[in-house]
């Protein structure tokens, strides 16, 4: 190993390993909203991305106009942009399924080619209104900087925060899908919609949020997004193939498979980067996903239904 | 000769059109565009290749391919490779440090050819990998897919995925591949220069012609047993494979010839446009081709080619005169078909066009008794599926 101590080594691989743990971060942030509209609803959003970027977008426009108008209270905007996005993506979502996902429940590949136009339409807002440059959020001081342990090992404090965001979004997922009497609701009718139907369940209104819901996580990934990166009008697409791929590869309806296949693609991918370029690793953590889809098409983990 | 007219020719109906179809591609067009206009014809009707396909996989068959794009690509690939090998001859290339390579080789310092371009210097080989490369390729994928009864959206998923490698591979290899430009500067086709006029009009002449060969040969598979099993596959899988048929050999068969067909496509792309680029292969054009036959009519084949000149007029037109407007556009095309016209113009078409037809007949004819007309309404929907294509 050309040259490395054994100390630098650790080193490296403590960062590399934390690199994959962002990238972690971020694919299930984007992957958990997908899980609850693609995995349990069975509805291909393909403007998922548009939805993240709608939060980023947010975030950016909360960030210049605090510091425009309220510059004493720029370390604080942070959460309440958060809050915003969600609403934001919320509310769109709402909208979006009143409008259109309703009428094709039935229709999946079709459902895939009308938000695929929805997410061209969204891309050319975005770009009418914040124009074709990527744009920034001001970040608070409190996620710039890094944390150092030893003399060579530098973690970024906005990764740490990324991480600590996601395993708290991934909890409140898991108890609004698992515990919460909505929750149960939702499992219910994806399950068996005429029973659920016959027991009194709205399963109308039961769809709506659970779309909504997902926007709205979306939404938390973009203004999650921020901290990392800069937003574009196109920053969703990047990661709509991936994100998909998540949720495929950890098995639909399975939201513990989704943690787990975000979390080995994102580390197969950044430790195979560290030994070659970045589009070899990607296209060979690609390649790697698919066959394994090939082997198991029901994905990692998958839950046992009579069809 | 009956069976021949029913079948391959689509009857009445289907001579008309694409009689009407011929006509418009060979005459009116011709007539009344000047060679740069009719070269942009001609690129659209390239891509009429893949909507053609995607009609075959996605229309009859129910398999939504989000991977046409890589065979187009694949196709255009191979024969831009033969191209560049032309143009790269050592006595035009002097000037590189090692001659007789493509430019973008020696830029990114390779000295020697790469083993899998050798073989594109011979033309019966390229005319070959055009159609064997992406066919193989859609062998392994549907083996590996259909075998294991994947199917529907995760089918669309991973294909678009595929569509993604594709892109990432060619653009990250650029010393192999030519990278995000591409491969450029095509001249010559065994020393006849493509670029002239009189070599574009000819070009334009043989895509047309390819085009009708495929829709021709196209219908002659849907027309056959082959093509009904497709329709009963496509609406009741389970009743097909339980009546005793191999469901996934079929699924293969025609993922093959799609992806074939767009492969012609790809080649012909290449020659009349005179490069092949990544932007040609990827998860964007890819799913664009979808719209093109969904406009058309997702169970016609000469609607996808009316299909695919309709949307790609739009886009040069609205892309020159209003940049900002044809992204709404597009994205509001793929709603609106989706939502309300789900089988395109060739379904307005039946819909309306097909009852003022009629009504200008019937102007001339007695009422039909009403007891025939309920018999001919159940027959509607079978009927109108076999003439649309």
């Amino acid at each position: 190993m050309g040259g490395y101590t054994l100390t630098e080594l650790g080193s490296i691989f403590v960062m590399q390993g934390f690199a994959g743990l962002s990238l972690f971060s971020v694919l299930l942030l984007m992957a958990l909203g997908l899980a609850i509209i693609f995995g349990q609803m069975g509805v291909i959003n393909m403007a998922h991305g548009e939805f993240m970027t709608i939060g980023a977008y947010t975030t950016v426009m909360f960030s210049v106009l605090t510091a425009k108008f309220a510059p004493g209270f720029i370390d604080y905007y942070f959460p309440f942009a958060m809050l915003v996005s969600f609403l934001i993506a919320f509310g769109i979502g709402y909208f979006v399924e009143f409008a259109m996902i309703r009428h094709l429940y039935k229709r999946p590949l079709d459902t895939l080619l009308a938000t695929w136009g929805l997410s061209l339409i969204m891309q050319q807002i975005f770009r009418s209104a914040f124009g074709a440059r990527e744009v920034s959020a001001t970040l608070p001081e409190w996620l710039l900087g890094s944390f150092q342990p030893t003399e060579s090992i530098d973690i970024p404090l906005n990764g740490i925060f990324v991480m600590g965001l996601t395993v708290f979004v991934t909890l409140g997922v898991f108890y609004f899908l698992f515990k919460s009497r909505w929750g149960l609701r939702v499992r219910a009718t994806t399950q068996n919609r005429i029973m659920a139907g016959a027991v009194g369940i709205n399963t109308r209104l039961v769809d709506r949020v659970s779309f909504a819901l997902g926007c709205g996580i979306a939404g938390i990934a973009g203004a999650a997004f921020t901290t990392i990166t800069s937003t574009g009008p196109t920053t969703g697409t990047l990661y709509i193939v991936d994100t998909f791929l998540v949720v495929v590869f950890g098995g639909a309806a399975s939201l513990f498979g989704t943690i787990a296949s975000a979390f080995s693609i994102a580390q197969a991918q950044s430790i195979m980067e560290f030994f070659m370029t970045g589009s070899m690793a990607k296209v060979l953590t690609l390649l790697t996903i698919i066959g394994i889809l090939m082997l198991r098409p029901e994905g990692l983990f998958s839950i046992k239904v009579r069809k | 000769m009956k069976a021949i007219y029913n079948n391959l020719l689509g009857g009445r109906q289907g001579v008309i059109g694409l009689a009407l179809l011929a006509a418009l591609i060979f005459l009116v067009l011709p007539m009344f565009l000047d060679i740069f206009r009719l070269n942009l014809v001609g690129k659209y009707l390239t891509y009429a290749f893949a909507a053609v396909s995607l009609v075959l996989i996605w229309g009859y068959g129910g398999i939504l391919s989000l991977g046409q794009g890589v065979f187009f690509g694949l196709g255009g690939y191979c024969m831009a490779m033969f191209l560049k090998l032309e143009a790269s001859s050592p006595e035009n290339t002097a000037i590189q440090s090692t001659p007789g390579i493509p430019d973008f080789m020696d830029w990114n310092q390779l000295t020697q050819l790469p083993w899998f371009w050798e073989p594109f210097n011979s033309f019966p080989f390229t005319l070959f990998a055009i159609l064997a490369v992406p066919g193989l390729l859609a062998y392994i994928i549907g083996v590996a897919m259909f075998k294991r009864r994947v199917g529907g959206v995760y089918f669309s998923i991973i294909t678009q995925a595929i569509a993604a490698i594709l892109t990432i591979l060619i653009v990250g290899q650029q010393g192999l591949t030519g990278g995000i430009n591409g491969i450029t500067d095509l001249k010559t086709l065994h020393g006849w220069d493509i670029r002239t006029d009189s070599a574009k009009y000819l070009l334009y002449y043989i895509n047309g012609g390819l085009l009708i060969g495929v829709i021709l040969l196209s219908r002659f598979i849907l027309s056959s047993k082959l093509g009904r099993l497709l329709l009963a596959m496509r609406d009741k899988e389970d009743r097909v494979r339980f009546s005793g048929y191999d469901v996934s050999n079929f699924k293969i068969f025609i993922f093959c010839v799609a992806a074939m067909i767009s492969a012609m496509g790809g080649a012909m792309f290449t020659l009349q446009v005179g490069f092949m680029s990544p932007s040609f292969v990827g998860i964007v054009p890819s799913i664009e081709m979808v719209i093109f036959a969904a406009v058309g009519g997702r169970m016609s084949l000469i609607g996808a080619v009316y299909g695919a000149l309709i949307v790609n007029y739009g886009k040069t037109y609205f892309s020159e005169t209003f940049p900002e407007l044809w992204l709404f556009l597009m994205g509001g095309l793929f709603i609106a078909v989706v939502m309300f016209f789900p089988n395109g113009l060739a379904g307005l078409y039946e819909k309306h066009g097909k009852r003022i037809m009629e009504k200008i007949k019937s102007l001339r004819r007695k009422p039909t008794p009403p007891a025939e007309k309920t018999l001919a309404a159940g027959n509607d929907t079978s009927a109108a599926a076999r003439e649309a294509a």
